[in-house]
């Protein structure tokens, strides 16, 4: 019976099924952060229960770190004590931690795959939506809620009902200045915030097959923001090229075994989905969002939409007040949008290739004289790469703040925020109302689209404006 | 976790779609190490302008509304964020569930894990029941175990997965449930591959 990648990762953790009841599912990853894990760690203690597999366990600081001045320590007192007590949990359950004197810290779901810990059919949960960025590599990883943590620190499980399975199928050359951040872009556009509802999406076709591991992870991250429980892509050569040496990677015999089980994963050849979508990469331009959710989104070569463009009530609706907290006119070209700040990084797009993607629109070019720019590498690792590549150097002569690892202004749950009004070139994943700060307005773009924004002081069709 | 098996009282209607987890609960608010205390910033920038002034006009600050258990809303209810300060928000609030047409899955989930009911109905049946709520003194009464929402002289029904219904209706914690389980969790890791990944 042929059977799909997600099916053959599900059926390989089952550790009990029973009808009519939800399938145990066992964990090999379980990441923490210190946002959504201190009720978890909470729950033990009142509880009496402890960590099963502190080994299966990586916990990092992301979501709250400042990225500048950190040697004055965590000026806000909340966001201390979050992150003190992540630290003391950690070191009463001997889980290792990446804190902020590690060059290792950086976003949750930067690390993992950077250390190798990522590896083709595994399980990897995290109390973060994004969670599903670990997919890139042939892996089952969903984001969960706190009391699912305490679940899976206790257990190493979860109850799970099997989630549905979808393929979205790209095919094609990808233009130049088309990125993977375009084509996810593109596929929620397609098939709305909620369109994955109830499923873990495949991403397949050869133009997914032809991304880098960096740009697959890209597109993977933001499956959840089309509502799909996971996104995942089939383990491949480039796949295992990218894991090879990596420092939390298999070696010798483990290697040749692992890479046998890995080259059994891939999607059988007549393996059906519940649902099937398919883009043409050819027709992929830029993409850049003009709303208040990442469905709502234009070529940089459209313009923003009126409400009456769609026939549905609650869509027309839903655009008029889209609309109104972007304080954009209906049929505004994308061009003629002008930006206050810049944001370069997130687990998104805060990958080495992201920040060289953006160095290289910036070489020799000052950030317009309106606009306030920063990068923020995705991990110390990031970081120290950049700056040994000159990025750094690239950035900061053409304006940009170069700051140290975190979530930082995707979330703005640090000091890292917009103010009301802001408008803002952002390479992060979500555009919701007051996500970068309240009364802030974002718009969603790929690396090299938001610096020649930056450059610009508005969006720009890169395919023109770089040559 | 409490059992869940009869809710009554109040509505209140909040008709729009995609209500996704920043507005449920803003992230200036995530950061307590506690599950309680999330009520007061429920929907804060909608409910507080610039200046932190009440909208008056926002209905979770009309005064009429104010003892309401059951929220009528949109489709994608609960999308983005996995924070589950989202059900401990509406739950602090007063809220005990939640009628809609569609939600996200983590805020479904999250939402059983602490006794939060999401109720699922047809387009036609949400729209039906946001306008018995349009009067903030309709009463709702919502049957767990018959599933069944009866508001306005109307009963509709719903549809939970049977394991849901029964840990809602014990209020049964899922751990315990899980770690009767013990043996098997053991006999699956010792046929683990070598070469997964391991911090130790």
């Amino acid at each position: 019976m042929p059977r799909t990648l997600f099916e053959k990762i599900w059926t390989d953790h089952v550790v009990r099924s029973a009808p009519g009841e939800p399938d145990l599912v066992y964990v090999d990853l379980h990441l923490v952060h210190e946002v959504t894990s201190p009720q978890a760690f909470e729950g033990l203690r009142l509880t009496g229960r402890g960590v099963r597999r502190a080994d299966l366990t990586l916990a990092t600081i992301d979501h709250g770190v400042p990225t500048i001045d950190r040697e004055h320590g965590i000026s806000d007192p909340r966001s201390r004590q979050q992150i003190d007590t992540l630290i003391a949990n950690c070191q009463e359950h001997e889980i290792t931690l990446y804190g902020l004197d590690d060059p290792r810290q950086g976003i949750v779901h930067i690390i993992g795959p950077e250390q190798g810990m990522t590896q083709p059919g595994m399980t990897i949960v995290c109390g973060d939506s994004h969670t599903s960025t670990h997919g890139a590599f042939g892996a089952l990883a969903f984001g969960i809620g706190t009391s699912e943590v305490e679940h899976v620190l206790a257990t190493q499980t979860l109850p799970q009902s099997r989630p549905k399975a979808m393929a979205v199928n790209v095919t094609g050359e990808l233009p130049a200045w088309s990125t993977a951040k375009d084509i996810i872009l593109a596929i929620i556009n397609r098939i709305g915030v909620g369109g994955g509802t109830g499923h873990v999406i495949e991403y397949r076709g050869d133009t997914i097959a032809n991304l880098s591991m960096e740009g697959r992870m890209t597109v993977c991250n933001m499956s959840i923001e089309g509502g799909a429980r996971a996104g995942l892509i089939g383990p491949d050569e480039t796949t295992f090229a990218y894991l090879k040496g990596r420092p939390q990677a298999p070696s010798g015999d483990a290697w040749d075994a692992a890479l046998d089980y890995w080259r059994g994963l891939p999607t059988d050849d007549d393996a059906g989905f519940d649902f099937e979508v398919g883009l043409n990469a050819a027709e992929i331009p830029p993409y850049v969002s003009w709303g208040t959710n990442p469905a709502q989104s234009a070529t940089v070569d459209g313009a923003v939409p009126a409400p009456g463009d769609f026939e549905d009530p609650s869509e027309q609706e839903h655009t008029a007040n889209a609309l109104a907290y972007m304080q954009l006119e209906p049929h505004t070209a994308i061009t003629d949008i002008t930006i206050d700040r810049v944001f370069l990084g997130s687990c998104t797009n805060g990958r080495i290739e992201d920040l060289r993607a953006a160095a290289a629109v910036l070489e020799g070019k000052r950030v317009h004289g309106d606009v306030h720019a920063m990068v923020v590498p995705g991990s110390g690792l990031v970081k120290l790469q950049a700056e040994s590549e000159g990025l750094d150097e690239v950035f900061t002569a053409a304006g940009f703040e170069w700051r140290d690892a975190g979530c930082s202004m995707c979330l703005g749950m640090n000091p890292d925020i917009l103010q009301p009004g802001e408008r803002c070139a952002s390479t992060s994943n979500r555009n919701f109302e007051g996500r970068q700060g309240r009364g802030g307005l974002t718009h969603l773009v790929s690396p090299a689209m938001a610096a020649a924004a930056a450059v610009a002081g508005r969006f720009v069709d890169i395919r023109e404006w770089a040559d | 976790m409490e059992p869940v098996r009869r809710i009554e009282g109040t509505m209140v209607p909040l008709m729009r779609s995609h209500v996704d987890t920043d507005q449920i609960i803003p992230k200036q608010f995530l950061k307590r190490v506690e599950r309680s205390g999330f009520g007061p910033f429920l929907f804060h920038d909608w409910a507080y302008d610039h200046e932190g002034e009440l909208r008056p006009d926002f209905v979770f600050n009309q005064p009429e509304y104010q003892s309401a258990t059951v929220l009528v809303t949109g489709h994608n209810f609960g999308s983005g964020s996995s924070r589950e300060h989202a059900p401990w928000a509406l739950i602090d609030w007063g809220i005990r569930a939640v009628i809609a047409p569609s939600f996200a899955d983590i805020f479904r989930n999250n939402s059983l894990k602490n006794g939060l009911v999401p109720i699922i109905l047809s387009d036609e049946e949400v729209e039906r029941i946001a306008a018995v709520a349009g009067d903030p003194a309709a009463e709702v009464v919502i049957d767990v175990e018959a599933g069944t929402v009866t508001a306005g002289g109307v009963t509709v029904s719903f549809f939970l997965d049977p394991f849901v219904k029964h840990c809602l209706l014990n209020g049964l914690d899922d751990i315990a449930i899980t770690l009767d389980h013990e043996s098997e969790i053991s006999a699956f890791e010792a046929a683990r591959p070598g070469f997964k990944p391991s911090l130790a």
